[in-house]
């Protein structure tokens, strides 16, 4: 973790309480925001986010849904055009596919299809991510194909910091906002001070500072990224780990920046490699900063294979510290 | 259930009104269709032929404060609503004079002023927004109605069937109006749906439903009085099933291979306009010089929205990516 040294009193927790503390402060500070999706109020979250929301804010802003998600994320676009601050919530992104039709064709086309005159604030919430044996239907990361769409705003929280501190920011956008949660990190914890707040949602982040290479990466593979550059300090290599944050924007010149000082990069995304985001930003790089690289731009992706269910295959299926190692080990000519 | 709001008052004003938006509609998509083979018009154009009774019934009873969602059919429905007939005909042209900036086309009226949300082109698609819209009136105690309209075809959708549901386990007031003109592009009914009587569907979700001739402008208007008025009262959904036919081709590029010549005419026979005029000539309540003025102003209107949508300018490339996102509020 990165989080400063605070000076405010910190205190323990976990990145779904993080998420959690986030909605709560939301729904105290505007009224019109509401949170809905399937099992948010009496199971308290699938993943257990929006534990103990109900009994503090009522059913109407606690809204449970039936398993109809093209419905409930149209009527939060509906809604949002109403006036209202909806965050929908989808159990996973998997799940997503099913109101991708709302997503896709309403929620990231009125402003334009309507000449300016009608907006969609709305904020859209969903896991995404494997490690835990949840097999093919349960386990893939599709923010990558979210991030294609123009009209939206994805965006993927790694620390607690912006796990507590990005929603507000996208509460208050003018248009849809897509937030994935890897599911490895619910369980994260560290310290986070008491008064974190709102961040930025279009910048990267260097989480690391490097000069040998430039690691770039997001969400849950953050934390593998940063455990494979403690490896390579080890053996003298020095990495830069980018936290992307931002989705779509993408925050070119801190990519460029970054290597144009290492002149050489990994892309690290749990995304499928073909038509990936990582071979996005790979293409932004070459033609960008192509003059400034020593050696070819490589990535780290997930296998080309629906996300088995065995622990070992799926290990296997998914960018880890060891494969992060050897391609940067490649990249500099040291494997 | 005779609430006093529920009868049309069929005062000579009142009905001549009715007569002249049928006609107006009529007319300018009868200009639109010629300007579409000129093209002047783009893209794909659907016309509302022998419907414009349930737009003509329907939207009129809603107040202004209300709110409508249609479909890629829509241009009735915004010209009664009163987007102005100039700003939809320059956005048919593209131009960005017209009342979606010339960025929508055809299928994808808006008009904020009139609450008007489109101009929605992908089957179904509107129905959850329409729920949406009715949510966040019902959350902020709002006593608007969100009017929908779809045809029938949005009935094999999933997201009707997601939409009724929310709509009455949540009671949220929207007036579903389905215009069901028989045919989802080239498929008929009976080959598309189990249960042909659309509106026992609605029943089954304890949505109060019902079926009314949809080329009886009169009828029509009566079913919608029930109808925004028990949504108003309950601030619950209500579902309209409007029967018509499409007495023109589901868009310009239809040969219409999947019908009869003859069944056309069959309908031709009953539809909306010939049978309303009939029945006031009938009645005494409509003169030839009516008929005369309700032509000659249209024909003016007309004339005046294609003088606009030519006048029209482009939108300049360099504004090409605008739109795509909103300014954020300072």
């Amino acid at each position: 973790m990165t989080t400063p040294e605070a000076k405010t009193q910190a205190v323990e927790l976990t990145y779904r309480e993080a998420v959690r503390e986030a909605i709560r402060d939301a729904l105290k500070r505007d009224e019109r925001v509401f949170l809905m999706g399937e099992d948010v109020g009496r199971y308290g979250g699938c993943y257990a986010v929006s534990k103990g929301l109900l009994g503090e804010f009522g059913p109407e802003r606690i809204r449970d849904t039936p398993l109809s998600e093209s419905g409930f994320t149209g009527a939060g676009i509906g809604a949002a055009m109403a006036g209202m601050r909806p965050i929908v919530e989808l159990m996973t992104v998997n799940f997503s596919l099913l109101a991708l039709d709302q997503i896709l064709n309403t929620a990231a086309t009125v402003r334009h299809m309507s000449g300016n005159q009608f907006g969609v604030p709305l904020v859209i919430r969903m896991a995404t991510g494997a490690g835990r044996q949840l097999a093919a239907q349960h386990s893939h990361s599709l923010e990558g194909w979210y991030a294609h769409i123009p009209g939206i705003k994805v965006l993927a929280p790694a620390t607690l910091e912006d796990a507590r501190g990005m929603l507000w920011t996208a509460l208050q956008d003018p248009d849809p906002v897509l937030i994935f949660e890897n599911i490895m990190l619910y369980n994260m914890s560290g310290r986070l001070p008491t008064d974190a707040g709102p961040v930025d949602i279009d910048k990267a982040v260097v989480r690391r500072l490097g000069r040998d290479i430039s690691l770039i990466t997001y969400g849950g593979s953050l934390w593998k990224t940063l455990d494979a550059a403690t490896t390579l300090a080890a053996k003298g290599i020095d990495a830069e780990v980018i936290d992307l944050r931002s989705l779509r924007p993408l925050d070119d010149a801190t990519i460029m920046m970054s290597v144009a000082k290492t002149r050489h990069v990994i892309i690290i995304d749990e995304g499928w490699r073909s038509g990936s985001l990582a071979a996005e930003i790979g293409m932004r790089i070459i033609e960008q900063a192509f003059w400034s690289l020593d050696a070819p731009v490589a990535r780290v992706c997930s296998e080309e294979v629906p996300v088995p269910y065995p622990s070992h295959l799926e290990n296997a299926a998914l960018p880890q510290a060891s494969k992060i190692v050897a391609a940067a080990m490649a990249a500099l000519g040291r494997a | 259930m005779t609430a006093p709001t529920d009868k049309p008052r069929l005062s000579r004003e009142h009905v001549l009104s009715l007569l002249k938006q049928m006609i107006r509609i009529r007319r300018f998509e009868a200009k639109c269709a010629e300007l579409y083979t000129q093209e002047k018009i783009r893209g794909f154009l659907h016309l509302y032929d022998g419907e414009e009774a349930i737009a003509v019934g329907v939207i009129p009873v809603l107040e202004k404060r209300d709110r409508i969602v249609a479909t890629y059919r829509e241009h009735g429905h915004a010209l009664v609503r009163g987007v102005p007939m100039t700003t939809v005909l320059a956005e048919m042209y593209g131009k960005q004079e017209g009342c979606s900036h010339g960025r929508g086309g055809s299928m994808h009226l808006f008009d904020r002023a009139t609450n008007f949300y489109g101009g929605n082109a992908i089957v179904g698609g509107g129905l959850p927004l329409a729920v949406g819209l009715a949510l966040g009136d019902h959350m902020q105690r709002n006593r608007l109605v969100t009017a929908c309209f779809f045809g029938e075809g949005a009935v094999a959708e999933g997201a009707f069937h997601e939409s009724l549901n929310l709509a009455a386990l949540w009671g949220l007031p929207v007036l579903f109006v389905c215009e069901n003109n028989l045919y989802a592009m080239g498929t008929a009914l009976a080959l598309s749906e189990s249960e042909t009587d659309i509106q026992r569907k609605a029943a089954c979700y304890r949505i109060q439903a019902e079926a009314v001739d949809g080329m009886d402008v009169v009828a029509v208007e009566a079913a919608a009085r029930r109808a925004v008025h028990a949504v108003r009262q309950t601030g619950k959904p209500y579902f309209l099933e409007c029967r018509t036919y499409r007495l023109r081709a589901h868009s310009m590029f239809d040969a219409q291979l999947y019908r009869d010549k003859g069944e056309v005419e069959t309908w031709r026979k009953k539809e909306p306009i010939v049978r309303f005029q009939g029945w006031l000539e009938a009645n005494r309540m409509v003169h030839p010089d009516d008929l005369t003025r309700i032509e000659a102003d249209v024909a003016a209107e007309i004339a005046d929205a294609v003088a606009f949508a030519e006048a029209g300018t482009w939108e300049p490339v360099e504004q090409l990516t605008r739109f795509t996102y909103g300014e954020k509020a300072a």
